[in-house]
């Protein structure tokens, strides 16, 4: 049984002006000590997602229907007090901002403390220990001493050590990691996605990493989801998304990555934007900007589909059409594609 | 942090210094002293010769180094109106309006902060809407007719609490206390609402805006994802961080529930130092004008310095001393 299974997940946010559907039936599910990445544009709904699953979705956004499942236990419809002792306890979260995830007017040592106690029935004493011994664990140098600092006498990429610190406290099965180094310096972010995975590897922790970066993807995830438009456009083995890409989404987004060693190389964009929730086009929702779309494409929304070694949301796959994307344009990624996934241990 | 206080401390004196000089100069413009403190029939040499002996004569620098010297040790001179002492019968007075702002913001807090949180929370719900109206209330109606509404609710229709006066008034030498018997409680409670709902209804609201900004922080949304309790999170959490500015507002208001007593204390005939200002007003008994300024100012001053200490103990970012961020990665 995997550990975190999500089936027909749809969330909705009712407005004033309709109902709009943030994430719109998209299963997937994450094995015990798995990297899963969830990887897409701003509003694709990959956020949407985690939330959904720590169950903190803000009001009024809702999940309208499927279910969520942690260990076979259902939490999309737990009341709320169960599902709080579920949080920080099973699953943990790690959001985007570290500058703003701790609260400055308590030491860090206190917040480390008081989530320790919350879930477990250790005394004030040995919860401190513990807390010491979790910031050792996370490379906080002299944490005797940092442990009773505060948030601000911490830089940014050790205050995110702190919230992994935070978020592991009491070894929960999961971690939901909200684009955990985007706003941390670039110089920071390798080091902080190497000591998440070092730790959710030891303590044999899955995560769901959210990110728009597909190069940390290709670094620490096991699996990759991409999503478009509040749905899955390709989900499988992270060498396969990468190195074989198959929906014309992930072609893109593999094209716009920089890289070392290509000098002269002009990034491709993928032309247009993402729609807005409000209209989001009949059939496949990346059809306008796709360049190898064709009439069915514009009228029939696609499911997953089983494409050699992972799945894809996508008719070129559906058998008659046959495989049409330029074999030059695979090729560009594939090289791409292998350094990125060098420093993946595999 | 020493140097803190004692940077704050300096300011202060210079703020007293300025006050006294507003003080000092309602003397020299409002008249000839000697004019209001002789008889007719005094003659000329006399005047001059009290002149001479009050200081009048000497240059304005040196009267107003006179008067600081004076003020700084607590002496006003004598009220022109009944040839006392002005620092005796402000200290005679303080206790009674000082016991009245005691009670009124301690009550405006205690009111007011649980139902800022609980409008703050449930920002939709039947109370928080009824709080919220009542509360527009308390801002618009003017504080002499919440007074004489109380009064003739209480007082006159129902009878159950006085309508005047401290009541039963215990004597420990230096201080008179109302709070040592039940007659001079239930004196306390009509005034000290009258006083206190303005600054009840301001703290309110101020508790409810800063909540909800609070709540909407990345730092809550993570106190939820810990699985900490509701209770951790509000009042942990939330309720904490929005103490500055309601310490910053409440010293403020302090402040001026002891400035402004004047109207409460004359609808209550409360006998503090704001009814003794009004008399003072009326019949331009210019010394105790002066140090009822010089009074209140000082009082700023002091609440001031103690707001400034608490930011100190509340909010860990101002202990600039003890640390600054360090080691990147």
């Amino acid at each position: 049984m995997p550990l975190l299974e999500v089936e027909n997940l749809v969330v909705e946010f009712p407005t004033r002006r309709g109902t709009l559907t943030a994430v719109n039936d998209i299963s997937l599910h994450i094995d015990e000590g798995e990297v899963l990445g969830v990887v897409g544009e701003s509003g694709a709904g990959k956020s949407m997602t985690g939330a959904a699953i720590i169950g903190l979705l803000e009001p009024p956004g809702r999940v309208a229907s499927g279910r969520i499942l942690l260990e076979g236990e259902r939490l999309d419809n737990l009341p709320y007090e169960k599902m709080r002792r579920i949080r920080g306890k099973r699953i943990g979260a790690i959001f985007q901002d570290p500058l703003t995830s701790l609260n400055p007017l308590y030491s860090v040592g206190y917040q480390l403390v008081e989530t320790i106690q919350t879930h477990t029935d250790m005394t004030p004493t040995q919860a401190r220990a513990r807390a010491i011994e979790l910031l050792t664990e996370v490379g906080i140098p002299a944490p005797e001493r940092r442990v009773d600092q505060y948030p601000h006498q911490f830089s940014g990429g050790m205050r995110q050590r702190v919230v992994i610190a935070l978020a592991l406290c009491v070894n929960p099965r999961l971690i939901i990691a909200d684009e955990p180094t985007t706003a941390l310096d670039v110089s920071i972010q390798a080091q902080i996605i190497a000591l998440l995975k070092r730790l959710c590897r030891d303590h044999g922790t899955a995560v769901m990493l959210v990110t728009h970066d597909m190069g940390v993807i290709a670094e620490t995830a096991d699996r990759v989801a991409v999503m478009y438009a509040g749905r899955i456009a390709e989900i499988g083995p992270v060498r396969e998304v990468i190195k074989n890409a198959k929906h014309p989404y992930t072609h893109g987004l593999m094209g716009s990555i920089p890289s070392i060693g290509h000098d002269n190389e002009r990034l491709e964009q993928i032309p247009g934007a993402m729609p807005r929730l409000t209209d989001i086009p009949v059939g496949c929702a990346f059809n306008p900007r796709c360049p190898h779309a064709f009439d069915k494409c514009r009228t029939v929304r696609p499911d997953l589909l089983p494409v050699e070694d992972s799945w894809t949301a996508c008719w070129l796959y559906d058998g008659e059409a046959g495989r049409t994307i330029e074999a030059s344009k695979t090729l560009v990624a594939a090289t791409k594609a292998d350094a990125l996934l060098e420093r993946n241990h595999g | 942090m020493v140097a803190f206080i004692l940077r704050r401390l300096i300011q202060s004196l210079f703020v007293m210094f300025f006050v006294a000089l507003v003080s000092f100069s309602m003397f020299r413009f409002v008249g000839d002293p000697v004019h209001q403190m002789v008889g007719i029939e005094t003659s000329l040499e006399e005047r001059e010769a009290l002149r001479e002996r009050l200081g009048l004569k000497d240059p304005v620098v040196i009267q107003f180094g006179h008067y600081i010297a004076r003020a700084a040790v607590g002496e006003f001179g004598l009220s022109y109106q009944h040839q006392r002492p002005v620092s005796d019968m402000l200290l005679e007075r303080m206790p009674a309006t000082l016991e009245l702002a005691l009670v009124s913001a301690i009550f405006s807090l205690l009111v007011g902060v649980p139902m800022g949180v609980y409008t703050g929370l449930n920002r939709d719900g039947f109370f928080s809407k009824v709080f919220l109206s009542l509360s527009l209330v308390g801002i618009s109606l003017p504080t002499f007719l919440i007074g004489i509404l109380l009064i003739f609710i209480f007082s006159v229709q129902l009878n159950w609490l006085p309508s005047f006066g401290r009541g039963g008034v215990i004597d420990l030498g230096w201080w008179t206390t109302g709070f040592l018997t039940l007659d001079g409680w239930r004196s306390l409670i009509m005034p000290s609402i009258t006083l206190g709902l303005f600054q009840l209804t301001l703290i309110m609201r101020l508790v409810r805006s800063e909540m909800l900004e609070v709540l909407r922080t990345d730092y809550i949304k993570f106190a939820r994802a810990r699985g900490l309790t509701n209770h951790a999170v509000h009042f942990g959490h939330a309720l904490k961080n929005t103490l500055v500015p309601v310490i910053t507002i409440t010293g403020l208001q302090l402040g001026s529930i002891i400035a402004f007593a004047i109207i409460t204390e004359t609808v209550f005939q409360w006998p503090g130092m704001g009814q003794m200002f009004l008399q003072a007003v009326t019949t331009v008994d210019i010394p105790i004008m002066a140090a009822y300024l010089m009074l209140i100012a000082f009082f700023f001053v002091v609440i001031n310095l103690i707001v400034d200490m608490l930011y100190y103990v509340v909010d860990p970012r101002l202990r600039v001393d003890t640390g600054k961020a360090s080691g990147h990665g």
